[in-house]
Protein backbone atom coordinates (compact mmCIF):
# COMPACT_ATOMS: atom_id res chain seq x y z
CA UNK A 1 0.00 0.00 0.00
CA UNK A 2 1.37 3.57 -0.84
CA UNK A 3 1.44 5.68 2.38
CA UNK A 4 -1.12 7.82 0.83
CA UNK A 5 -3.23 4.80 0.53
CA UNK A 6 -2.40 3.76 3.90
CA UNK A 7 -2.54 7.54 5.86
CA UNK A 8 -6.45 7.35 4.06
CA UNK A 9 -7.29 3.87 5.69
CA UNK A 10 -5.39 4.98 8.88
CA UNK A 11 -7.78 7.99 8.97
CA UNK A 12 -10.68 6.13 9.30
CA UNK A 13 -9.61 5.20 12.74
CA UNK A 14 -6.83 7.64 13.55
CA UNK A 15 -7.73 11.26 12.57
CA UNK A 16 -4.37 12.56 13.01
CA UNK A 17 -2.16 11.25 10.29
CA UNK A 18 0.10 13.15 8.00
CA UNK A 19 2.38 12.04 5.13
CA UNK A 20 6.41 13.08 4.34
CA UNK A 21 8.73 11.62 3.09
CA UNK A 22 7.29 8.41 1.75
CA UNK A 23 6.58 7.94 5.46
CA UNK A 24 2.76 7.76 7.51
CA UNK A 25 2.91 9.40 10.81
CA UNK A 26 -0.55 9.15 13.29
CA UNK A 27 -0.57 11.41 16.51
CA UNK A 28 -2.63 9.68 19.27
CA UNK A 29 -3.18 10.77 22.61
CA UNK A 30 -1.53 9.10 25.68
CA UNK A 31 -4.78 7.50 26.79
CA UNK A 32 -5.56 6.18 23.45
CA UNK A 33 -2.05 4.80 22.60
CA UNK A 34 -2.34 1.03 23.32
CA UNK A 35 -5.94 0.96 21.71
CA UNK A 36 -4.63 2.30 18.69
CA UNK A 37 -1.59 0.04 18.48
CA UNK A 38 -4.09 -3.17 19.14
CA UNK A 39 -6.80 -1.73 16.40
CA UNK A 40 -3.83 -1.15 13.45
CA UNK A 41 -2.46 -4.79 14.43
CA UNK A 42 -5.99 -6.36 13.79
CA UNK A 43 -6.94 -4.72 11.20
CA UNK A 44 -6.98 -7.10 8.26
CA UNK A 45 -5.82 -4.38 5.90
CA UNK A 46 -3.27 -2.88 7.57
CA UNK A 47 -1.80 -5.83 10.26
CA UNK A 48 0.67 -3.68 11.62
CA UNK A 49 2.20 -7.26 13.67
CA UNK A 50 5.82 -6.37 14.24
CA UNK A 51 7.55 -3.15 16.08
CA UNK A 52 10.71 -2.11 14.48
CA UNK A 53 11.88 0.20 17.67
CA UNK A 54 10.53 2.77 20.31
CA UNK A 55 12.24 5.81 21.28
CA UNK A 56 11.72 9.34 22.32
CA UNK A 57 12.94 13.20 21.14
CA UNK A 58 13.61 15.66 23.89
CA UNK A 59 11.97 19.67 22.94
CA UNK A 60 12.89 21.43 25.96
CA UNK A 61 10.50 24.67 26.53
CA UNK A 62 8.01 23.42 24.40
CA UNK A 63 4.77 21.81 25.32
CA UNK A 64 4.46 18.89 25.40
CA UNK A 65 8.58 18.07 26.04
CA UNK A 66 9.15 14.54 25.03
CA UNK A 67 7.60 12.76 21.75
CA UNK A 68 7.90 9.01 22.12
CA UNK A 69 7.41 7.47 18.31
CA UNK A 70 6.61 3.78 17.72
CA UNK A 71 8.10 2.29 14.42
CA UNK A 72 5.48 -0.62 13.07
CA UNK A 73 5.57 -2.38 10.07
CA UNK A 74 3.39 -5.18 8.70
CA UNK A 75 5.07 -8.73 7.78
CA UNK A 76 2.23 -9.00 5.70
CA UNK A 77 2.03 -5.97 3.63
CA UNK A 78 5.07 -4.71 3.89
CA UNK A 79 4.38 -1.14 4.85
CA UNK A 80 5.64 1.13 7.96
CA UNK A 81 3.60 3.37 9.94
CA UNK A 82 5.27 5.30 12.92
CA UNK A 83 2.78 6.41 15.68
CA UNK A 84 3.71 9.12 17.94
CA UNK A 85 2.37 9.95 21.32
CA UNK A 86 3.14 13.37 23.01
CA UNK A 87 3.77 13.80 27.19
CA UNK A 88 4.84 16.52 29.12
CA UNK A 89 7.23 17.06 31.42
CA UNK A 90 5.91 16.59 34.72
CA UNK A 91 4.25 13.58 34.03
CA UNK A 92 6.18 11.27 32.15
CA UNK A 93 4.70 8.57 31.93
CA UNK A 94 2.93 6.10 29.34
CA UNK A 95 1.45 2.82 29.31
CA UNK A 96 3.92 -0.20 28.51
CA UNK A 97 2.80 -2.01 25.29
CA UNK A 98 4.75 -4.58 26.12
CA UNK A 99 1.56 -6.82 26.02
CA UNK A 100 0.70 -6.14 22.61
CA UNK A 101 4.53 -6.45 21.29
CA UNK A 102 6.72 -8.53 23.63
CA UNK A 103 9.54 -6.88 21.50
CA UNK A 104 8.81 -3.57 23.55
CA UNK A 105 10.57 -4.48 26.85
CA UNK A 106 14.09 -3.67 26.08
CA UNK A 107 12.93 -0.98 23.97
CA UNK A 108 11.01 0.59 26.76
CA UNK A 109 13.79 0.18 29.13
CA UNK A 110 16.03 1.90 26.90
CA UNK A 111 13.88 4.80 26.83
CA UNK A 112 13.21 4.67 30.38
CA UNK A 113 17.09 4.80 30.76
CA UNK A 114 18.00 7.33 28.21
CA UNK A 115 14.86 9.62 28.56
CA UNK A 116 13.83 9.58 32.23
CA UNK A 117 10.23 8.23 30.76
CA UNK A 118 8.09 5.67 33.11
CA UNK A 119 6.14 2.90 30.69
CA UNK A 120 3.42 1.83 33.47
CA UNK A 121 2.66 -1.89 34.04
CA UNK A 122 6.23 -2.85 32.24
CA UNK A 123 7.48 -6.18 33.62
CA UNK A 124 10.89 -4.78 34.81
CA UNK A 125 11.27 -1.41 34.21
CA UNK A 126 15.40 -0.62 34.99
CA UNK A 127 18.26 0.93 33.51
CA UNK A 128 19.47 -1.35 30.48
CA UNK A 129 22.77 0.58 29.12
CA UNK A 130 23.66 2.52 31.76
CA UNK A 131 24.61 1.35 35.22
CA UNK A 132 22.06 0.66 38.21
CA UNK A 133 23.19 3.34 40.26
CA UNK A 134 23.66 6.09 37.35
CA UNK A 135 22.14 9.39 38.29
CA UNK A 136 20.17 11.25 35.23
CA UNK A 137 18.95 10.15 31.98
CA UNK A 138 21.85 11.44 29.69
CA UNK A 139 20.32 11.87 26.28
CA UNK A 140 17.88 14.07 27.23
CA UNK A 141 18.86 17.84 25.91
CA UNK A 142 19.34 19.27 29.52
CA UNK A 143 22.34 16.78 30.55
CA UNK A 144 25.70 17.94 28.87
CA UNK A 145 27.54 15.96 26.82
CA UNK A 146 30.87 15.28 29.54
CA UNK A 147 34.23 15.17 28.81
CA UNK A 148 37.72 16.35 29.53
CA UNK A 149 39.73 19.56 28.57
CA UNK A 150 42.59 18.27 26.20
CA UNK A 151 45.90 19.38 26.19
CA UNK A 152 46.89 20.34 22.73
CA UNK A 153 50.16 22.01 21.59
CA UNK A 154 50.37 23.73 25.27
CA UNK A 155 46.59 25.14 25.15
CA UNK A 156 44.03 23.17 26.88
CA UNK A 157 40.61 22.63 24.62
CA UNK A 158 37.06 22.21 26.26
CA UNK A 159 35.13 19.58 25.75
CA UNK A 160 33.10 19.47 22.53
CA UNK A 161 29.72 20.73 23.88
CA UNK A 162 31.68 23.52 25.80
CA UNK A 163 34.02 25.05 22.74
CA UNK A 164 32.74 28.54 21.88
CA UNK A 165 34.08 28.53 18.36
CA UNK B 1 31.46 -14.39 61.21
CA UNK B 2 28.90 -16.39 62.75
CA UNK B 3 29.86 -19.93 64.18
CA UNK B 4 26.94 -21.51 62.85
CA UNK B 5 27.77 -20.45 59.22
CA UNK B 6 31.55 -20.63 59.18
CA UNK B 7 31.73 -24.33 60.10
CA UNK B 8 29.84 -27.33 58.84
CA UNK B 9 28.40 -29.80 61.14
CA UNK B 10 29.58 -32.77 60.22
CA UNK B 11 27.47 -35.02 62.80
CA UNK B 12 24.21 -34.34 61.34
CA UNK B 13 24.65 -34.43 57.58
CA UNK B 14 21.65 -36.56 55.83
CA UNK B 15 23.85 -38.80 53.41
CA UNK B 16 20.15 -39.30 51.52
CA UNK B 17 19.48 -35.80 51.57
CA UNK B 18 18.62 -33.87 48.33
CA UNK B 19 19.37 -30.55 47.67
CA UNK B 20 17.25 -29.00 45.60
CA UNK B 21 18.14 -25.01 45.52
CA UNK B 22 18.88 -24.00 42.42
CA UNK B 23 22.77 -21.97 41.41
CA UNK B 24 23.11 -18.95 40.11
CA UNK B 25 26.19 -17.98 37.41
CA UNK B 26 27.49 -15.23 36.11
CA UNK B 27 28.56 -15.98 32.74
CA UNK B 28 30.74 -12.89 31.33
CA UNK B 29 30.94 -10.01 31.16
CA UNK B 30 34.51 -11.75 30.48
CA UNK B 31 34.31 -14.61 28.54
CA UNK B 32 35.49 -16.04 25.32
CA UNK B 33 32.16 -17.49 24.00
CA UNK B 34 29.83 -14.50 25.13
CA UNK B 35 31.50 -12.18 21.91
CA UNK B 36 32.25 -9.38 23.28
CA UNK B 37 31.15 -8.29 26.89
CA UNK B 38 27.66 -9.90 27.19
CA UNK B 39 26.56 -11.09 30.56
CA UNK B 40 24.46 -13.31 31.44
CA UNK B 41 22.39 -14.43 34.55
CA UNK B 42 22.32 -18.28 34.70
CA UNK B 43 19.81 -19.88 37.02
CA UNK B 44 21.06 -23.62 36.70
CA UNK B 45 19.64 -26.85 37.96
CA UNK B 46 22.59 -29.32 37.76
CA UNK B 47 23.14 -29.23 34.09
CA UNK B 48 19.66 -27.48 33.05
CA UNK B 49 18.61 -24.17 32.54
CA UNK B 50 15.81 -22.54 34.99
CA UNK B 51 16.01 -19.31 33.66
CA UNK B 52 18.68 -16.76 32.28
CA UNK B 53 19.12 -12.74 31.64
CA UNK B 54 20.81 -11.11 29.28
CA UNK B 55 22.83 -8.18 30.76
CA UNK B 56 23.73 -5.56 28.59
CA UNK B 57 25.55 -2.04 28.70
CA UNK B 58 28.97 -2.96 29.14
CA UNK B 59 30.39 -1.42 26.16
CA UNK B 60 28.00 1.85 25.88
CA UNK B 61 30.11 4.62 24.49
CA UNK B 62 27.35 7.47 23.65
CA UNK B 63 27.49 7.06 20.08
CA UNK B 64 23.33 8.36 19.56
CA UNK B 65 24.58 11.48 22.19
CA UNK B 66 27.67 12.20 20.34
CA UNK B 67 26.21 12.46 16.61
CA UNK B 68 24.07 15.78 18.39
CA UNK B 69 27.32 17.84 19.29
CA UNK B 70 28.61 16.99 15.60
CA UNK B 71 28.09 17.85 12.00
CA UNK B 72 26.08 15.65 9.84
CA UNK B 73 29.08 14.59 8.02
CA UNK B 74 31.28 13.87 11.07
CA UNK B 75 28.40 11.52 12.38
CA UNK B 76 29.37 9.28 9.61
CA UNK B 77 32.89 8.67 11.30
CA UNK B 78 30.47 7.68 14.97
CA UNK B 79 27.51 5.60 13.69
CA UNK B 80 30.56 3.14 11.72
CA UNK B 81 31.96 1.90 15.02
CA UNK B 82 28.44 0.65 16.66
CA UNK B 83 28.32 -2.52 15.23
CA UNK B 84 31.75 -2.57 14.11
CA UNK B 85 31.62 -5.85 11.92
CA UNK B 86 29.04 -4.56 10.09
CA UNK B 87 30.76 -0.81 9.55
CA UNK B 88 29.02 -0.07 6.06
CA UNK B 89 26.26 -1.20 7.10
CA UNK B 90 25.90 1.64 10.12
CA UNK B 91 27.31 4.38 7.40
CA UNK B 92 24.48 3.16 4.51
CA UNK B 93 21.67 3.53 6.91
CA UNK B 94 22.97 6.77 8.50
CA UNK B 95 23.76 8.46 5.08
CA UNK B 96 20.33 7.36 3.62
CA UNK B 97 18.29 8.66 6.02
CA UNK B 98 19.95 12.08 5.76
CA UNK B 99 19.74 12.03 1.65
CA UNK B 100 16.17 11.48 2.41
CA UNK B 101 15.94 14.64 4.77
CA UNK B 102 18.05 16.16 1.85
CA UNK B 103 15.92 14.99 -0.65
CA UNK B 104 18.84 13.98 -2.60
CA UNK B 105 20.07 10.72 -4.28
CA UNK B 106 23.50 9.63 -4.42
CA UNK B 107 24.83 9.21 -8.44
CA UNK B 108 24.13 5.71 -9.41
CA UNK B 109 27.96 4.64 -9.77
CA UNK B 110 28.16 5.77 -6.12
CA UNK B 111 24.91 3.50 -5.22
CA UNK B 112 26.37 0.60 -6.80
CA UNK B 113 29.61 0.51 -5.00
CA UNK B 114 27.29 1.24 -1.54
CA UNK B 115 25.99 -2.59 -2.50
CA UNK B 116 29.10 -3.69 -3.41
CA UNK B 117 31.13 -2.95 -0.10
CA UNK B 118 27.60 -3.31 1.85
CA UNK B 119 27.54 -7.28 0.11
CA UNK B 120 31.58 -8.18 0.28
CA UNK B 121 30.73 -6.45 4.59
CA UNK B 122 28.02 -9.42 4.74
CA UNK B 123 30.40 -12.39 3.52
CA UNK B 124 33.45 -10.64 6.38
CA UNK B 125 31.17 -10.41 8.41
CA UNK B 126 29.17 -13.74 8.13
CA UNK B 127 32.17 -15.86 8.00
CA UNK B 128 32.90 -14.25 11.31
CA UNK B 129 30.11 -16.15 11.97
CA UNK B 130 31.02 -19.83 11.67
CA UNK B 131 35.27 -18.90 12.96
CA UNK B 132 33.75 -18.11 16.22
CA UNK B 133 31.43 -20.37 16.52
CA UNK B 134 33.32 -23.14 15.44
CA UNK B 135 35.96 -21.99 17.83
CA UNK B 136 33.51 -22.38 20.91
CA UNK B 137 32.19 -25.43 19.64
CA UNK B 138 35.25 -27.37 19.02
CA UNK B 139 35.78 -26.68 15.77
CA UNK B 140 39.09 -24.72 15.51
CA UNK B 141 40.21 -25.15 12.13
CA UNK B 142 37.30 -23.32 10.67
CA UNK B 143 38.02 -20.37 12.93
CA UNK B 144 41.87 -20.17 10.98
CA UNK B 145 39.75 -20.49 7.71
CA UNK B 146 37.03 -18.36 8.74
CA UNK B 147 39.59 -15.29 9.83
CA UNK B 148 41.68 -15.94 6.22
CA UNK B 149 39.32 -15.21 3.96
CA UNK B 150 37.58 -12.40 6.13
CA UNK B 151 41.75 -10.86 6.20
CA UNK B 152 41.33 -10.67 2.04
CA UNK B 153 37.96 -8.66 2.47
CA UNK B 154 39.43 -6.79 4.78
CA UNK B 155 42.57 -5.96 2.07
CA UNK B 156 39.71 -4.91 0.09
CA UNK B 157 38.37 -2.54 1.90
CA UNK B 158 41.54 -1.26 3.21
CA UNK B 159 42.70 -0.59 -0.50
CA UNK B 160 39.98 1.51 -1.05
CA UNK B 161 38.73 3.47 1.76
CA UNK B 162 42.72 3.27 3.38
CA UNK B 163 40.87 1.17 6.60
CA UNK B 164 40.26 -2.22 7.81
CA UNK B 165 36.77 -1.30 9.89
CA UNK B 166 35.76 1.95 10.85
CA UNK B 167 35.99 3.30 7.30
CA UNK B 168 33.43 6.08 6.95
CA UNK B 169 33.73 5.64 3.11
CA UNK B 170 29.79 6.28 2.94
CA UNK B 171 29.27 9.50 2.68
CA UNK B 172 26.14 12.01 2.95
CA UNK B 173 25.62 12.31 -1.08
CA UNK B 174 27.68 9.26 -2.32
CA UNK B 175 30.94 7.77 -1.33
CA UNK B 176 34.33 9.50 -0.84
CA UNK B 177 36.58 7.92 -3.49
CA UNK B 178 35.64 5.83 -6.22
CA UNK B 179 38.01 2.15 -6.22
CA UNK B 180 41.89 2.22 -7.10
CA UNK B 181 42.17 0.98 -10.23
CA UNK B 182 43.37 -2.11 -9.19
CA UNK B 183 40.38 -3.09 -7.35
CA UNK B 184 37.93 -4.89 -9.68
CA UNK B 185 41.16 -6.96 -10.55
CA UNK B 186 41.50 -8.33 -6.78
CA UNK B 187 37.70 -8.31 -6.29
CA UNK B 188 37.69 -10.77 -9.50
CA UNK B 189 40.37 -12.48 -7.45
CA UNK B 190 38.12 -13.03 -4.47
CA UNK B 191 34.66 -14.38 -6.41
CA UNK B 192 37.15 -16.64 -8.52
CA UNK B 193 38.21 -18.48 -4.97
CA UNK B 194 35.41 -17.69 -2.70
CA UNK B 195 33.30 -20.52 -3.91
CA UNK B 196 35.79 -22.99 -3.28
CA UNK B 197 36.22 -21.85 -0.14
CA UNK B 198 32.70 -21.86 1.15
CA UNK B 199 32.65 -25.39 -0.07
CA UNK B 200 35.45 -26.29 1.77
CA UNK B 201 33.68 -24.83 5.38
CA UNK B 202 30.21 -26.92 4.38
CA UNK B 203 32.50 -30.31 3.86
CA UNK B 204 34.21 -29.26 7.17
CA UNK B 205 30.91 -28.65 9.04
CA UNK B 206 27.63 -29.83 7.37
CA UNK B 207 28.11 -33.40 8.33
CA UNK B 208 30.33 -32.88 11.15
CA UNK B 209 28.97 -35.11 13.97
CA UNK B 210 29.81 -32.50 16.79
CA UNK B 211 28.50 -29.55 14.99
CA UNK B 212 25.33 -31.47 14.20
CA UNK B 213 25.23 -32.54 18.05
CA UNK B 214 25.66 -29.11 19.31
CA UNK B 215 23.64 -27.29 16.68
CA UNK B 216 20.57 -29.26 15.50
CA UNK B 217 17.86 -29.42 17.62
CA UNK B 218 19.23 -26.55 20.17
CA UNK B 219 17.93 -23.10 20.35
CA UNK B 220 15.03 -23.71 18.80
CA UNK B 221 12.50 -20.39 18.02
CA UNK B 222 9.62 -20.54 16.18
CA UNK B 223 8.55 -18.03 13.75
CA UNK B 224 5.87 -16.36 15.53
CA UNK B 225 7.80 -16.09 18.77
CA UNK B 226 10.66 -14.71 16.91
CA UNK B 227 8.52 -11.83 15.77
CA UNK B 228 6.91 -11.14 18.81
CA UNK B 229 10.49 -10.71 20.55
CA UNK B 230 11.49 -8.56 16.93
CA UNK B 231 13.92 -10.84 16.02
CA UNK B 232 14.70 -9.99 12.42
CA UNK B 233 17.64 -11.18 9.67
CA UNK B 234 18.94 -14.90 9.46
CA UNK B 235 17.27 -15.90 13.09
CA UNK B 236 14.24 -14.96 11.76
CA UNK B 237 14.63 -16.68 7.99
CA UNK B 238 16.35 -19.74 9.51
CA UNK B 239 12.35 -20.17 11.13
CA UNK B 240 11.08 -19.96 7.83
CA UNK B 241 10.09 -16.14 7.34
CA UNK B 242 11.58 -14.39 4.10
CA UNK B 243 11.31 -11.27 5.70
CA UNK B 244 14.12 -9.03 4.32
CA UNK B 245 14.37 -5.28 4.07
CA UNK B 246 16.44 -5.50 0.63
CA UNK B 247 13.45 -7.15 -1.12
CA UNK B 248 10.72 -5.75 0.90
CA UNK B 249 11.75 -2.24 1.00
CA UNK B 250 14.25 -1.70 -1.41
CA UNK B 251 17.21 0.87 -1.63
CA UNK B 252 20.22 1.19 -3.00
CA UNK B 253 18.68 -0.25 -6.19
CA UNK B 254 18.64 -3.74 -4.93
CA UNK B 255 15.47 -4.27 -6.59
CA UNK B 256 17.68 -4.38 -9.79
CA UNK B 257 19.49 -7.09 -8.64
CA UNK B 258 19.11 -11.08 -9.16
CA UNK B 259 19.47 -12.77 -5.19
CA UNK B 260 17.45 -14.91 -3.46
CA UNK B 261 16.34 -14.77 0.33
CA UNK B 262 17.18 -18.29 1.59
CA UNK B 263 15.35 -19.52 4.71
CA UNK B 264 15.30 -22.51 6.50
CA UNK B 265 12.18 -23.97 8.51
CA UNK B 266 13.55 -25.50 11.08
CA UNK B 267 14.51 -22.71 13.25
CA UNK B 268 17.70 -24.08 15.43
CA UNK B 269 20.97 -23.34 15.49
CA UNK B 270 21.80 -25.39 12.56
CA UNK B 271 19.04 -23.91 10.03
CA UNK B 272 20.74 -20.50 11.40
CA UNK B 273 24.08 -21.83 9.87
CA UNK B 274 22.51 -23.18 6.86
CA UNK B 275 20.80 -19.48 6.09
CA UNK B 276 24.30 -17.59 6.46
CA UNK B 277 26.00 -20.14 4.60
CA UNK B 278 23.66 -19.35 1.48
CA UNK B 279 23.60 -16.10 1.95
CA UNK B 280 27.16 -15.65 1.79
CA UNK B 281 26.27 -17.32 -2.02
CA UNK B 282 23.85 -15.28 -2.60
CA UNK B 283 25.73 -11.87 -1.89
CA UNK B 284 28.90 -12.89 -4.12
CA UNK B 285 26.02 -13.27 -7.08
CA UNK B 286 25.16 -9.37 -6.21
CA UNK B 287 29.27 -8.31 -5.80
CA UNK B 288 29.76 -9.89 -9.84
CA UNK B 289 26.64 -8.22 -11.19
CA UNK B 290 28.16 -4.92 -8.94
CA UNK B 291 31.47 -5.19 -10.61
CA UNK B 292 29.88 -5.56 -14.20
CA UNK B 293 28.08 -2.06 -13.58
CA UNK B 294 30.86 -1.05 -12.65
CA UNK B 295 32.12 -0.84 -16.16
CA UNK B 296 30.68 2.41 -16.87
CA UNK B 297 32.77 5.43 -15.04
CA UNK B 298 30.26 8.25 -13.30
CA UNK B 299 30.42 10.73 -10.46
CA UNK B 300 30.54 8.89 -7.13
CA UNK B 301 29.36 12.04 -4.98
CA UNK B 302 26.72 14.46 -5.47
CA UNK B 303 27.57 18.01 -8.07
CA UNK B 304 26.40 20.22 -5.13
CA UNK B 305 28.64 22.37 -4.01
CA UNK B 306 26.60 23.34 -0.85
CA UNK B 307 26.16 19.48 0.06
CA UNK B 308 29.68 18.30 -0.98
CA UNK B 309 32.90 18.00 0.75
CA UNK B 310 34.86 20.46 -0.55
CA UNK B 311 38.51 18.70 -0.51
CA UNK B 312 39.54 16.75 -2.98
CA UNK B 313 42.17 14.02 -2.42
CA UNK B 314 44.90 12.63 -4.48
CA UNK B 315 47.34 9.66 -3.90
CA UNK B 316 50.72 11.06 -3.14
CA UNK B 317 54.22 9.73 -2.38
CA UNK B 318 52.97 8.70 0.79
CA UNK B 319 50.16 7.01 -0.63
CA UNK B 320 47.19 9.65 -0.12
CA UNK B 321 46.72 13.21 0.25
CA UNK B 322 44.79 16.62 -0.60
CA UNK B 323 44.88 17.36 -3.82
CA UNK B 324 48.06 19.93 -4.77
CA UNK B 325 45.87 21.75 -7.44
CA UNK B 326 42.44 22.42 -5.08
CA UNK B 327 45.27 23.60 -1.72
CA UNK B 328 46.45 26.07 -4.48
CA UNK B 329 43.05 26.96 -5.71
CA UNK B 330 41.54 27.64 -1.78
CA UNK B 331 45.25 29.48 -0.72
CA UNK B 332 46.04 31.09 -3.60
CA UNK B 333 43.62 31.88 -6.02
CA UNK B 334 40.16 32.01 -4.97
CA UNK B 335 38.79 33.84 -1.55
CA UNK B 336 35.48 32.41 -1.90
CA UNK B 337 36.57 28.76 -2.67
CA UNK B 338 38.93 29.76 0.63
CA UNK B 339 35.23 30.43 2.45
CA UNK B 340 33.41 28.03 1.38
CA UNK B 341 35.69 25.35 2.08
CA UNK B 342 35.97 26.90 5.53
CA UNK B 343 32.26 27.05 6.10
CA UNK B 344 31.46 23.33 5.04
CA UNK B 345 34.61 21.89 7.11
CA UNK B 346 33.71 23.76 10.08
CA UNK B 347 29.89 24.47 10.40
CA UNK B 348 28.74 21.80 7.91
CA UNK B 349 25.44 21.38 5.66
CA UNK B 350 22.11 22.39 7.20
CA UNK B 351 19.56 19.54 6.61
CA UNK B 352 16.16 20.79 6.73
CA UNK B 353 13.85 19.71 9.72
CA UNK B 354 11.66 16.31 10.02
CA UNK B 355 12.31 12.77 10.55
CA UNK B 356 12.42 9.28 9.13
CA UNK B 357 13.34 6.26 9.84
CA UNK B 358 15.23 4.08 7.20
CA UNK B 359 15.97 0.48 7.75
CA UNK B 360 19.14 -1.46 5.76
CA UNK B 361 19.20 -5.12 5.93
CA UNK B 362 22.57 -5.80 7.83
CA UNK B 363 24.03 -9.39 8.34
CA UNK B 364 22.16 -9.67 11.38
CA UNK B 365 18.59 -8.25 10.24
CA UNK B 366 16.96 -4.68 10.43
CA UNK B 367 19.31 -1.81 11.13
CA UNK B 368 17.28 0.79 11.43
CA UNK B 369 18.14 4.65 11.55
CA UNK B 370 15.82 7.46 12.90
CA UNK B 371 17.22 10.62 12.17
CA UNK B 372 15.52 13.75 13.78
CA UNK B 373 16.37 17.30 12.36
CA UNK B 374 15.32 20.79 13.20
CA UNK B 375 17.20 22.30 10.47
CA UNK B 376 20.27 22.84 11.60
CA UNK B 377 23.77 21.77 11.45
CA UNK B 378 23.98 19.02 13.85
CA UNK B 379 21.10 16.34 14.13
CA UNK B 380 18.61 16.83 16.61
CA UNK B 381 18.55 13.36 17.11
CA UNK B 382 20.27 9.78 15.85
CA UNK B 383 18.39 6.80 16.90
CA UNK B 384 19.96 3.52 15.79
CA UNK B 385 17.86 0.58 15.96
CA UNK B 386 20.13 -2.16 16.14
CA UNK B 387 19.31 -6.26 15.46
CA UNK B 388 21.69 -7.17 17.82
CA UNK B 389 20.22 -5.40 20.39
CA UNK B 390 16.83 -6.69 19.70
CA UNK B 391 17.50 -10.67 18.56
CA UNK B 392 18.95 -10.84 22.00
CA UNK B 393 15.59 -10.82 24.02
CA UNK B 394 14.69 -13.76 22.55
CA UNK B 395 17.74 -15.46 24.10
CA UNK B 396 16.06 -16.89 27.25
CA UNK B 397 13.30 -18.43 25.57
CA UNK B 398 15.65 -20.23 23.25
CA UNK B 399 17.46 -21.62 26.84
CA UNK B 400 14.27 -22.44 28.75
CA UNK B 401 15.05 -25.81 29.84
CA UNK B 402 17.91 -26.23 27.92
CA UNK B 403 21.79 -27.20 28.86
CA UNK B 404 24.31 -25.29 30.14
CA UNK B 405 26.67 -26.18 27.24
CA UNK B 406 23.80 -25.07 24.61
CA UNK B 407 23.71 -21.38 26.15
CA UNK B 408 27.68 -21.27 24.16
CA UNK B 409 25.84 -22.42 20.90
CA UNK B 410 22.26 -20.84 21.69
CA UNK B 411 24.71 -16.92 21.86
CA UNK B 412 26.76 -17.65 18.88
CA UNK B 413 23.26 -18.48 16.80
CA UNK B 414 22.56 -14.98 17.66
CA UNK B 415 25.77 -13.39 16.66
CA UNK B 416 25.50 -10.32 18.55
CA UNK B 417 27.59 -7.38 18.26
CA UNK B 418 28.12 -5.82 21.30
CA UNK B 419 29.17 -2.55 19.75
CA UNK B 420 25.99 -2.19 18.19
CA UNK B 421 23.98 -3.71 21.28
CA UNK B 422 25.64 -0.88 23.38
CA UNK B 423 26.32 1.78 21.12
Amino acid sequence: MRPEELAERVRARVPEVTVARGEATVVVDRARVLAVLAEVRRDDDLAFDFLSSVTATDWPGRAPRFWVSYELSSTRHRHRLRVKVGIDEDDARLPSVTSLFPTADWHERETFDLYGIVFDGHPNLSRILLPDDWEGHPLRKTEELGGVDTRYKGAFVPPVDRRTT
Amino acid sequence: MSETSSRLDLEHVDPDEVREETMIINMGPQHPSTHGVLRLLLELDGENVVSCQPIVGYLHTGIEKNCEYRTWQQGVAYVTRADYLAPFFNELGYCLAAERLLGIEAPPRAQVLRVLFCEMNRIASHLVWPATTGMELGAISMMLYGFREREVILDVFEAATGLRMNHSYFRIGGVIMDLPPDGPAQIREFLRVMPGRIREYERILSENPIWLERNRGVGHLSADRALAFGVTGPMLRAAGVARDVRKDEPYCGYETYEFGVPTASEGDCYARYLVRVEEMKQSLGIVEQCLDRLAEPGPVMVEDPKLRWPAQLEVGPDGIGNSPAYVRHIMEESMEALIHHFKMVTEGISVPAGEVYQPVESPRGELGYYLVSDGGHRPYRVKIRDPSFVNLQAVPAMLEGALVADAIAVIASVDPVMGGVDR
